[in-house]
């Protein structure tokens, strides 16, 4: 088999023993089965103070010490750098990941998240010993509350899904001052999985709202559901389809007509920024996906952090503390406190204030940016999705992988392969497999539940032209290569530094631990 | 299992069940077309023996790798039996789903229950629409 | 177009043509008219990678952090020395910038790590099962609590008032949302009350949760606290600081179901409280209702050894609204550096590092206590924190002897006024130490106090604090 593409064409022809590339040949050990006994790469600091006996019950004391490894800092290093290129990643290549907003990550943020007035500030510190960092987070918050169209914010989530948990108990809290107890929450069944597992956390129960022919909420469906036991809708707009509900307002009021409370997935937010405000739509509660729309890095699967904004009627209950900004006295300058002192929060979703790295980073993006640039940053993300749509819209794709719904995709589509199964007998899966082999990761597959086989595909506003004419050649090439032998997108990847995995046997027998051999020795004296 | 097969001696639940009378107890399992669905099993929870199940609630969930799927019970009874050799090897349903790879065994609380099911003919008509 | 997007004249004519519109503005067609923003964002201009750089460094440089003063300041994060191949190794762009690793074959670098992670926590805490993260302490608890849940069903859970107050709180607001009742167990002499405990555990009882050490510094006896639990049919569960790992016996071997923590304190900055990882470890029969993601081995089509995440179906992309939790995004590039750093530390080097913090917390102590007027709030056993009661009036003046030591010419911050978060200890001030405390910094953190403490008593105004200059 040849090279893994970089793009810019298909690989080898034909199945068949791949001699394996360096990366496939590399033998794969954990670290723990490297290194020898003593060797260290952290050397303790003195004991400088008098040795003092029997500080700890004996019945108290670890007498084996945990088995980590014993490497040397060549060793250390070695092995995670080596470690770190079988990853593709967003700074080697293209990831049109729907619903995951995989935009450029500036390194100016880490330059500025690694300053030490930011990075080595206690979250203790008093207040008085903090004010930049007040005033930053006071700053985000104004910036995402006019961003969202909702006055206030609290930054404490630590994730979307956080965020989510939040809106769902802020709601709770909401109806339950109200004298009020309901018991469901709607959710469409386009939605992400962590919003009916995060209403279920909440102690509701979960209710789907049906989605209509052109993509958008089923209204007589949800007119008939939303009742007086209803607390809350929770929605995405543009929803996961990528598809903007031209009914919004109207779903607005059916919801609140019953008295209940309207979430907003914030997962979507990078279709509409400067554009048109979750809060003028009607929704109560957002969160935002700093991870996403605000580009901290995703790191391999986290941090993330997920802020919300809400409506006045909603602040009373926001998560403690709260940010507050006072004005100077005398003229000086003004002071920001955290503000403990809220009878009606429902309290703490976490430890301290929140993932303030990842606010650092988002701050730096909004002040790059400003105002006319998250506008462009929108506009252009929709612009770049409708464009890689109307390019595999072409002959030779749009007859195997047709679009789901036939209108202006937002910011991202969805992709059908059902076609494709029944007359090339290839599935999407095998599509996203050999689309490795030219040098992609491939986009979202099978989500939103909804569509069959379903390609859900964002690229985000920067991206290139070219990249996204070259992989929409990609993905007519395989789908070419499938017509004459299906059989080469079944078996990809085979570039990669593994082959497809066996994923049923990871399940049926978990290891999800290196087993390591019984002590070799006791713990040597220090 | 490569090829879809539907027993004539048993009776079918609309959510791809299946019932194997034997006096007054009945042996479950889920069809060709559930396991076909759901792809290779890898995991299998079952309730315990003396557990009541009711006709049509799920009272098991099978999982493969990407899914998981509530089995129903096509009828009501007491649990006796409960197939032992799923936990070490589940992927029997797959390959043997109505002999090897049966779920449970229960004595039936109201064999009269038997009337809501379908025979072979009805469900795979059922599969075809 | 900015310095991130890349669509010039040529690009949009030829992209708009491709599409069959005429402008950009026809693609937001779908939006209604009166849902347009018809408006700037009322933000400022956007500014050069230069002009960001200077308004973040302003920023900073009006935060007093631990390179400015010498800081004991702990209760849940620690000012630990992060080395720096830490550093270069998350920022590398292939640890830094992939996505969650679905497609496994493109991800065998952030799974390994995942999976040695999930071995370096097994062997921690002496249990069998590990996810790869979660948020971080505190709501690692109340996931926890979650856990229970699922378990037993049961509705109450019993938590000493030596968790954590942010854990307690936490726990408190996810409870009141699934529907369980949270009850405290007070503290007697510094450590969970033993008495009440036994007392307050029942049948009724979903979990039993404490902290070790307590918040107050001290170690409980987990052995004698997991007991009720067990008799009961409870899930008990363990809020572990994992520096203290390094020297307190595996929570496994003495009867803990669940074990969980806030991961800071291994490899990763003080970042003003987050981002920073939860760890969350189990007993083997809690693996399917564990929260998180989980790596897991098995061998590819040719027959190598690789890593994919596995038991997705616990998860909330295929479990939904039965998930066991509703985590998605997780803290995959801090439990990396909480890896790099459990094996920069190594088998030897933890317990070494415990040890000196053991001697150092414990001469410490005896500094600090042996100042006039200031006694030890309790004398259990410690292993890097304690808790004293100065002899001044109340918060406020507690707040007053810290300013004065934070201040010129100490520098020195001396830890949490405990009247902040425990209104019970209006006097009470909490000490921490990390290896980054020499004897030296603990005489200095003595003679601090011992001037600001005059100071108070003799009813000066405290100078006003400034924080040091850039």
């Amino acid at each position: 088999m040849s090279e893994a593409g970089s793009g810019s064409g298909a690989p080898g022809p034909g199945p068949g023993p791949t001699p394996g590339t360096p990366l496939q040949r590399e033998p794969v050990r954990t670290i723990f089965e490297k290194g020898a006994p003593g060797r260290r790469a952290f050397v303790c600091p003195e004991l400088d103070v008098p040795v003092r006996e029997g500080l700890l019950p004996d019945r108290f004391r670890r007498t084996d010490p945990a088995r980590l490894p014993e490497v040397s800092e060549p060793e250390l290093v070695r092995h995670y750098v080596r470690l770190s290129r079988r990853n593709f990643d967003l700074d080697s290549g293209f990831y049109p990941l729907g619903s995951c907003t995989m935009k450029h990550n500036p390194r100016l943020h880490e330059r500025v998240a690694a300053l030490p007035g930011h990075a080595r500030l206690h979250p203790l510190q008093h207040p008085s010993r903090a004010q930049g960092a007040l005033e930053l987070m006071w700053r985000l918050e104004r910036a995402l509350a006019e961003i969202a169209g909702l006055p206030h914010v609290s930054l404490q989530p630590s994730a979307g899904s956080h965020g989510e948990l939040a809106g769902v108990l802020l709601t709770r809290a909401y109806h339950e001052d109200r004298g009020e107890r309901r018991h469901k929450v709607l959710t469409p069944d386009t939605a992400h999985g962590t919003n009916p597992a995060t209403v279920t956390m909440a102690g509701y129960e979960v209710v789907k709202v049906g989605t209509a022919p052109d993509g958008g909420v089923d209204l007589d469906d949800l007119r008939a559901r939303a009742d007086t036991d209803v607390a809350c809708l929770m929605l995405t707009n543009p929803n996961t389809l990528g598809l903007f509900d031209r009914n919004i307002e109207q779903i607005a009021s059916i919801v609140h007509g019953v008295g209940a409370t309207l979430y907003y997935d914030g997962a979507n937010l990078n279709a509409v920024m400067g554009i048109s405000r979750p809060g003028d739509m009607g929704f109560d509660i957002v969160h935002f996906n700093l991870h996403k729309s605000f580009t901290q890095p995703h790191g391999g699967g986290g941090p993330g952090s997920g802020p919300i904004a809400v409506s006045e009627r909603i602040e009373p209950y926001l998560m403690a503390p709260v940010i507050r900004r006072l004005e100077g006295h005398n003229g000086g300058e003004p002071r920001f406190e955290l503000d403990h002192d809220r009878p009606q929060s429902i309290g703490r979703l976490r430890g301290f204030q929140g993932n303030y790295g990842c606010f650092v980073r988002a701050y730096a993006y909004i002040c790059s940016l400003g105002a006319d640039g998250l506008r462009d940053a929108s506009e252009t993300a929709v612009l770049n999705a409708n464009y890689l749509l109307a390019r595999l819209r072409r002959e030779g794709v749009a007859n195997y992988l047709p679009v789901a719904y036939d209108r202006l995709c937002m910011h991202e589509f969805v992709l059908s392969g059902a076609p494709m199964k029944r007359e090339l007998g290839i599935r999407t899966l095998d599509v996203a497999k050999r689309l490795l082999d030219h040098g992609f990761h491939p986009p979202t597959v099978y989500f939103p539940l909804l569509v069959e086989e379903a390609l859900l595909v964002e690229p985000t506003e920067t991206e290139t032209r070219e990249t996204l004419d070259a992989f929409a050649d990609a993905v007519a090439a395989i789908l070419r290569e499938a017509a004459a032998d299906p059989d080469i997108a079944r078996q990809a990847p085979y570039t990669t530094p593994v082959r497809r995995l066996d994923e049923a046997a990871a399940a049926k027998r978990p290891v999800i631990r290196q087993p390591l051999p019984p002590d070799r020795e006791s713990s040597a004296a220090p | 299992m490569a090829d879809a097969t539907y027993p004539e001696d048993l009776l079918y639940h609309p959510e791809h069940d299946w019932a194997r009378v034997e006096g007054d107890t009945a042996a479950f399992g889920i069809t060709w077309f559930a396991q076909d669905a759901l792809g290779e099993v890898v995991f299998v929870d079952l309730p315990e023996v003396g557990t009541t199940v009711n006709q049509n609630e799920p009272y098991a969930e099978v999982e493969s790798v990407k899914a998981v799927s509530d089995v129903y019970a096509p009828l009501s009874g007491e649990v006796t039996e409960v197939n032992p050799a799923l936990g070490e090897t589940p992927e029997r349903i797959n390959d043997d789903p109505y002999g090897d790879g049966w779920l449970v065994k229960v004595r039936m609380t109201d064999p009269a229950e038997r009337e809501h099911l379908m025979d072979v003919a009805r469900y795979t008509a059922t599969l075809t629409s | 177009m900015s310095r991130y997007t890349a669509v010039t004249d040529p690009d949009r004519r030829h992209m708009l043509d491709a599409i069959g519109v005429s402008s950009v503005e026809d693609l937001f067609a779908d939006i209604p008219g009166g849902l347009r923003l018809g408006r700037a964002l009322d933000l400022p201009a956007g500014l050069s990678e230069q002009d960001v750089y200077g308004h973040l460094r302003d920023l900073a440089a009006r935060n007093v952090d631990a390179e400015q003063e010498i800081t004991f300041l702990g209760a849940g994060m620690y000012d630990h020395y992060v080395p720096a191949v830490i550093d270069m190794l998350l920022q590398r762009s292939e640890f830094l910038t992939p996505y969650t690793p679905y497609q496994p074959e493109v991800s065998q670098g952030t799974l390994q790590v995942m999976f040695e992670y999930q071995t370096a926590i097994c062997e921690l805490t002496g249990l069998a099962v590990s996810n790869a993260s979660v948020y971080e302490g505190p709501s690692a608890v109340a996931s926890a609590g979650y856990l229970a849940r699922l378990a037993n069903d049961r509705a109450r859970f019993v938590v000493s008032a030596g968790v954590h107050p942010h854990s307690l709180q936490t726990l408190r607001t996810y409870a009141h949302g699934f529907g369980a009742e949270v009850v405290e167990v007070p503290l007697a002499g510094g450590v969970t009350d033993a008495r009440r405990w036994g007392e307050a555990i029942d049948g009724d009882v979903s979990a039993a949760i404490f902290q070790q050490p307590n918040f107050l510094g001290a170690v409980e006896d987990v052995e004698a606290l997991a007991a009720p639990g067990r008799g009961a049919g409870a899930v008990v569960v363990g809020a572990y600081d994992p520096i203290a790992l390094g020297v307190l016996r595996p929570p496994g071997e003495l009867g803990v179901d669940v074990v969980v923590g806030e991961g800071q304190p291994l490899g990763n900055r003080l970042d003003f409280g987050g981002p920073s990882f939860g760890f969350f470890a189990a007993a083997e029969e809690h693996l399917r209702r564990m929260p998180g993601r989980i790596a897991g081995e098995t061998v590819d089509a040719d027959g190598r050894r690789g890593f994919v995440l596995t038991l997705q179906t616990r998860e909330q992309h295929i479990r939904r609204e039965r998930a066991t939790s509703n985590i998605c995004t997780a803290q995959a590039l801090n439990a990396l550096a909480g890896m790099i750093y459990l094996a920069w530390l190594g088998r030897r080097g933890l317990p070494e590092l415990a040890e000196l913090l053991l001697q150092r917390t414990a001469y410490a102590r005896d500094t600090i206590t042996a100042l006039p007027g200031v006694t030890a709030l309790h004398d259990q056993p410690c292993v890097r924190e304690f808790a004293v009661r100065l002899p001044v009036d109340g918060l406020a003046g507690v707040e007053r002897v810290v300013d004065r030591c934070a201040g010129p010419p100490h520098r020195v911050n001396p830890g949490l006024p405990l009247g902040r978060v425990l209104p019970d200890h209006p006097d009470g001030l909490l000490i921490a130490l990390t290896e980054r405390r020499s004897r030296a910094d603990i005489d200095r953190l003595a003679q601090a106090l011992q001037v600001a403490l005059a100071a108070e008593q003799g009813g000066e105004a405290p100078a006003p604090t400034v924080p040091a200059p850039a």
